[in-house]
């Protein structure tokens, strides 16, 4: 777990580890900047969520700089050496500004996480859609709910080009997904009278399909993560270490008994990995 | 050079992305909603000033690529400050620009700002010099990582204002777009040469001649000085300094004003009164002690070795046991004060201080949860009616009702900036602390108007052998965290005070601006180093800095402080200022000179700021120095102990209530519970449970909720939301503070301002009632839960006041004991009130109403046995338990049919205790599928709530219900809010059981869920209430749903 001011959910993403048979360790970014050789020594590299340095010049920015200027070629590394890189949330907006996950051309920058559509911080439960692909992390699962709760979680991509190419290359592993879509019943809320009666058509794949606040951010094609070219570096909004014990589920007295929560399958697939 | 970059959001393929315009149009809304000017069209960007004699153009274009600007959304305009590229461009910009638009006057290549409009008028807004500028700060660090070194850096916001006269721009920029506590407004392009960071600071050691002054020449020099001391102290201080001799330091007479604050030692509470209510007469030597401190010692007394209190009302909160590894720490604060005159400075600092609280309980509780319980005047009062909205309750409609914002008294922040500020300062401090925001209650009053209520409580984990602390002679005073400033200068001597319409601008001084992550880094290390051992005794630099933090823990011992070694933000601060600056993220250690190396190392490693200032010293003394020369010598003795005591005065009489009158816009109907309840003329008993459920105190809170993270550290068991679309309200929160454990620590809350205008006494009792069973509700074990004191009131000189606040504390004494709830901790903020003068020329002044909050912290042992309240299935049984009498005083049925009177819920302590073990007993036994608390609107708004939670509707028969008395009037079977009542969804085949359960305990089946998605009541066989459920919950929803 690589930790920085304002990093606040290592403890239970390491704890969310170590429930699935790993050993996490938690190192503050100073001291990986005083001995970035010892990455070596770990398997899988997790930037937990959080408010790193804040997250005062934008989502991530500062940690990620400091990755991008200090710790690009030991990450590269790491990963070219089949190692695995998970980034949540704030965790995910930090490897944004690094290259590891949608590399800068020569135009520049061609993603970001900005401003959710509704301009403030939310936390609500939502589904994703896993289309796992290659990603060592998603391997064999469909769907997933998680919670999310942030304020700059809205993926943008520079052009459309960006999104298809991302698509074709099978990044585009997690995606919001509506409540229609998942055979669900319930009392209609005011978020529901308000918004569009039927889903979305959307003109191109930029756009949202999923209405608010099942997308909950306005993300465009509806996209909750990502994961590079390789499969081994995965970044995502929600947050998988929140929901590993059947108690963390916002209906748990109310459905069916579960044996674990669904987020605990990302960790599981990562020490499996390695076994 | 001074720089401007300017962030615009750029115009995306997507459409749509424009945050920018959307925080323009937030703004022209805010106008439109406040009066101010309709129809605006606003453009807005964020931007950074830069100062630096070596910075060239480069570099500056360098650090906005690579740091500042999101390239993918963004885009830049820089100049030097003045340059008129930066006020041309406000009016959107060329489609697909993403480079930073260089516009530093000598050479603009691409000329890519294409404004038409460069007439548009801009305002800007940056903070006053010496507040605290987190982003900068962070901005200043980060450019380092690109070898770029600024002298300074400071945020600015920037708004062009179209459709608007000057004046109205004037009027918005000043109301609407800043706060003149923090901030400054610049009309038109900016015209700053270079940006403040203070300067040199000169000693002189100040002394104030006391000894010769007259009476009124003291209490002069107590106001003026913004010391709030009463007369009887001045001569206390007077006496003490003729004794020895000469005048005191500015820095001794601060000390003292500090220390003997109201804020700090609670001299009113707990002090002597002489009491008089309907019994007779009473005389408290502390009233503190002989009512809520004894019933913590009565019951703890009966507990005997089960105790499970550990340290009440010594730290900074109150401590419990939790298992065999862990203590838990509670403590509640509030923010009124600062909130009224900066809310989101006041609220983000509010949290901040209460978690600093915790940190600084035993060695360092690691905080685990965050509460917060506001009290708002309506948010709508003085606006124009919204269309569609279900009438809001508490803002009447009546003639002296305006449309603008206008009319409200001079220096009061419109009711919705308030609400808005507020909870977006919660928000952001809880959120970046990592900490979950998880309990809550808001409650709307006009009498809140220019004085809201900001509770902020936070609870913590403490391992149970670093409980205690105790600093040793010869400990270094070591200071960890934040830079001291000039922020919340008298911040402790002024929340003692009435705030008045001058007070934004006397005070300005003591609000605070939070920076969370620099508390999370103290918190950090904090942990560590007490796990490693590395201090004796902690404590948080709150209200008073560190006079209180360091006369606090050397009380018993004596220091000597050499205030020149505090780290400052900026030069110019005296030693006075230092002492007592209330800069927020600071903590205070006691440590060994031998563990200080490691505790440096360790601060260092993460790149947190700890300074040894001084020493605990065997004298006795409060010995200050300031390179080297004396500037305080105190006596702990007389600092803590040497202040006068005085007897006041309090008298408990059925209800006077000062109604302000003679201002536009501000309508206060005092509460007459004398006169009888005029019952309504053919109810509509369906129409009062929608405008109920519509009513501000009984809405959904959801907008607030959903804006605090409550599931970060993944404990979360029973969320603020639960059911079928996680939006049904929650009793109380359970976590699981130990992940790898299963035992749950339950947090909830009570009050209702409301009923203290018939009876404080039944109102604390009520809303301890309220708390207690929230908890239980979701199963936690009533032998096991702790509860907290909050008093917000009017001004106790006052001995109708006064004596109010002894009649609930009287409470607080008896039901505490009657239902083993122990108090861990307590604090009051009293002289709430604000004053105005009307449009008349007369001065007025309000009173909030008698605000008791009640927190209370449960336990259970298995998280797995907790239940929500939401409807599980269709064909399970409905039982009410608990009696239901006629109580309809104070309720929200008389508040929105707008009666008066009735009787006042009573809580009837030895049945309750009883009902609440059967509930916990049936809980725990796995009987009951779900379970609500009746509060506010009674059985019909319980009932709704669990149907639309769960999404199912449920058949009540209302007769069989168990009444104290025969009931005659439907109203009051359906909406008597009487107290200790539950409403339990429970499975048929169980119902045996469960009735076995609560034998010996008024209770019965009065219905069951059903399929239908409609709530329908009878009685005798007449439908009182029938709706759909949908409905139901889209009212609920309505209200706050901004």
């Amino acid at each position: 777990m690589l930790r920085a001011p304002g990093t606040n959910c290592d403890e239970e993403t390491a704890h969310a580890f170590a429930l699935a048979g790993g050993v996490p360790e938690r190192w503050h970014v100073n001291r990986m900047l005083d001995e970035p050789k010892r990455l070596n020594e770990f398997q899988v590299l997790c930037i937990p969520g959080g408010f790193s340095y804040g997250d005062d010049l934008g989502a991530g920015r500062i940690l990620g700089n400091q990755i991008q200027h200090h710790l690009a070629n030991a990450l590269e590394s790491f990963r070219e050496s089949g190692n695995l890189i998970l980034g949540i949330c704030n965790g995910f907006q930090v490897l944004l500004k690094t290259n590891l996950l949608a590399p800068a051309d020569e135009r520049g920058p061609t993603a970001t996480l900005t401003l959710n559509d509704s301009g403030r911080f939310e936390a609500r439960w939502v589904r994703v859609g896993v289309e796992p692909g290659k990603c060592v992390f998603l391997s064999g699962i469909q769907e997933m709910e998680l919670p999310v709760a942030h304020a700059e979680g809205k993926f943008v991509v520079r052009d459309e080009a960006v999104l298809q190419q991302m698509a074709a290359a099978g990044q585009l592993v997690l995606k919001y997904r509506a409540i229609a879509d998942c055979g669900t019943q319930r009392v209609p809320g005011i978020a529901d009278l308000s918004k569009q009666s039927e889903i979305r058509n959307p003109k191109s794949e930029i756009e949202s399909s999923v209405p608010y606040p099942e997308n909950p951010n306005g993300a465009m094609g509806d996209v909750a993560g990502i994961c590079d070219a390789t499969g081994r570096v995965l970044g995502l909004m929600p947050h998988p270490e929140r929901i590993v014990d059947p108690t963390q589920h916002p209906r748990w007295t109310r459905e069916p008994r579960r044996d674990a929560g669904d987020g605990l399958r990302v960790f599981q697939n990562a020490v499996r990995y390695f076994l | 050079m001074l720089w401007e970059i300017d962030i615009h959001s750029a115009d995306h393929p997507s459409g749509g992305a424009r945050q920018a315009d959307r925080a323009g149009e937030r703004v022209a809304a805010a106008a439109r909603e406040l009066g101010l000017a309709d129809n605006l069209r606003v453009t807005t960007a964020r931007g950074f000033l830069v100062q630096g004699q070596s910075l060239d153009k480069s570099s500056i274009v360098r650090l906005a690529n690579e740091l500042l600007v999101d390239a993918v959304v963004e885009r830049a305009v820089i100049g030097t400050v003045g340059n008129a590229s930066l006020t041309d461009c406000g009016l959107r910009h060329p489609e697909g620009t993403r480079d930073c638009g260089l516009a530093d006057g000598s050479s603009n290549p691409k000329s890519e700002i294409r404004n038409p409009k460069s007439s548009v008028p801009t305002v800007t807004v940056l903070l006053k010099p010496g507040v605290m500028d987190p982003v900068a700060q962070s901005a200043l660090m980060a450019a380092a990582d690109l070898a770029i070194h600024p002298e300074a850096i400071a945020t600015l916001r920037k708004y062009w204002i179209d459709g608007a006269d000057d004046a109205q721009i004037e009027t918005i920029g000043r109301k609407l777009l800043a706060n003149d506590a923090i901030e400054q407004v610049f009309f038109g392009p900016l015209e700053l040469q270079r940006l403040e960071v203070g300067h040199p600071y000169k000693f002189e050691l100040r002394t104030i001649a006391l000894r010769d002054l007259n009476d009124d020449a003291l209490m002069r020099l107590s106001r003026e000085g913004q010391l709030y001391l009463q007369l009887a102290e001045m001569q206390t201080i007077q006496r003490h300094f003729r004794e020895l001799g000469r005048e005191p330091s500015d820095a001794e007479l601060e000390t003292i004003a500090q220390t003997w604050s109201e804020h700090c030692s609670h001299k009113t509470l707990a002090g002597r009164i002489a009491y008089r209510d309907e019994h007779g007469e009473r005389h408290f030597e502390n009233m503190l002690k002989e009512t809520i401190f004894a019933a913590t010692r009565e019951i703890r007394e009966r507990l005997g070795s089960d105790d499970w209190c550990v340290s009440v009302f010594e730290d900074n909160a109150g401590v419990v046991r939790f298992d065999n590894e862990f203590n838990l720490a509670f403590k509640v604060e509030t923010h009124n004060h600062p909130s009224a005159l900066e809310p989101y400075g006041g609220a983000n600092t509010g949290v901040g201080g209460v978690i600093r609280d915790v940190m600084g309980t035993g060695l360092g509780a690691k905080p685990i949860a965050s509460t917060d319980v506001f009290c708002f005047a309506p948010p709508d009062l003085g606006l124009k009616r919204a269309g569609a909205s279900p009438p809001p309750i508490g803002a009447e409609d009546g003639p002296a009702r305006s449309d603008s914002a206008e009319t409200l008294p001079a220096g009061v922040i419109h009711p919705r900036r308030v609400m808005r500020g507020v909870v977006e300062g919660v928000r952001d401090y809880g959120n970046r602390m990592g900490i979950p925001t998880v309990n809550g209650a808001v409650y709307f009053d006009v009498r809140y108007l220019g004085n809201p209520l900001v509770y902020c409580g936070n609870v913590g984990l403490l391992p149970r052998d670093k409980s205690y602390k105790r600093a040793e002679p010869g400990d270094l005073i070591v200071t960890v965290g934040g830079r001291t400033g000039r922020d919340g200068i008298h911040g402790a001597t002024f929340s003692s005070a009435e705030l008045t319409s001058h007070s934004e601008h006397l005070s300005g001084g003591a609000v605070q601006i939070g920076n969370a992550i620099e508390e999370k880094k103290v918190l950090d290390v904090l942990l560590a180093a007490r796990d490693r051992g590395l201090f004796h005794a902690v404590t948080d630099c709150g209200a008073g800095g560190f006079s209180s933090a360091v006369g606090e823990m050397g009380e018993k011992i004596g220091v000597e402080v050499h205030l020149d070694r505090a780290p400052l933000k900026y030069e110019g601060l005296s030693y006075t200022e230092i002492w007592i600056a209330e800069a927020q993220e600071r903590m205070v250690l006691a440590v060994p000179e031998d563990r200080w190396p490691e505790l440096d190392a360790l601060c260092q490693s993460e790149n947190v700021e700890a300074t040894v200032i001084g020493r605990f010293v065997p004298t006795g003394r409060l010995q200050l120095f300031y390179n080297g020369e004396r500037v305080a010598d105190l006596a702990m003795q007389f600092l803590h102990k040497g202040r006068p005591p005085v007897v006041r005065q309090a008298v408990y009489e059925r209800l006077r209530i000062a109604a302000p009158r003679g201002y536009p816009g501000l309508r206060i109907d005092p509460p007459n519970p004398q006169s009888e309840i005029r019952n309504p003329k053919s109810p509509d008993h369906t129409a009062t449970l929608l405008r109920i459920l519509a009513s501000l105190n009984v809405a959904s809170k959801e907008w607030i909720v959903r804006q605090y993270d409550h599931e970060v550290q993944g404990g979360s068991v029973v969320k603020p939301f639960v059911g079928a679309a996680n939006d049904g309200p929650s009793d109380a929160a359970v976590l699981r503070p130990v992940l790898g454990s299963r035992r749950g620590v339950v947090i909830a809350c009570g009050m209702n301002p409301h009923y203290g205008d018939f009876d404080p006494y039944h109102m604390a009792a009520s809303a301890i009632d309220e708390a207690v069973r929230n908890c239980v509700a979701v199963g936690a074990d009533p032998q096991r839960i702790a509860i907290l004191d909050n008093f917000c009131w009017g001004d106790c000189e006052r001995p109708e006041t006064l004596g109010s606040l002894v009649r609930a504390a009287i409470a607080c004494h008896d039901v505490a004991i009657a239902l083993g709830t122990p108090f861990i901790s307590g604090k009051d903020s009293l002289n709430n009130e604000f004053s105005y003068t009307d449009s008349t020329g007369q001065r007025q002044t309000i009173a909030i109403p008698s605000s008791l909050l009640i927190s209370a912290m449960g336990q259970v042992e298995d998280v797995s046995r907790c239940v929500t309240m939401d409807l599980k299935q269709p064909g399970n049984l409905l039982y009410l338990v608990g009696e239901t009498r006629d109580e309809l005083g104070g309720s929200h049925f008389n508040l929105v049919n707008d009666l008066q009177g009735g009787q006042v819920p009573t809580v009837n302590p030895e049945r309750a205790c009883r009902t609440f073990a059967a509930v916990h007993r049936a809980i725990n036994s796995g009987l009951v599928r779900a379970c609500h608390d009746l509060s506010e609107g009674g059985l019909t708004v319980a009932a709704a709530e669990m149907a639309f939670a769960g999404g199912f509707g449920a058949r009540i028969e209302i007769d069989a219900m168990p009444a104290s008395t025969a009931i005659d009037s439907p109203s009051v079977r359906l909406f008597s809010e009487s107290n200790t009542r539950f409403l339990c969804e429970v499975l048929s085949e169980r119902a045996d059981e469960f009735e076995r359960v609560f034998s010996g305990v008024p209770s019965a089946r009065i219905g069951e869920v059903v399929a239908d998605e409609r709530l329908v009541i009878a009685a005798g066989g007449t439908k009182l209430i029938d709706a759909g459920i949908a409905e139901l919950k889209h009212v609920w929803q309505g209200s706050l749903g901004w």
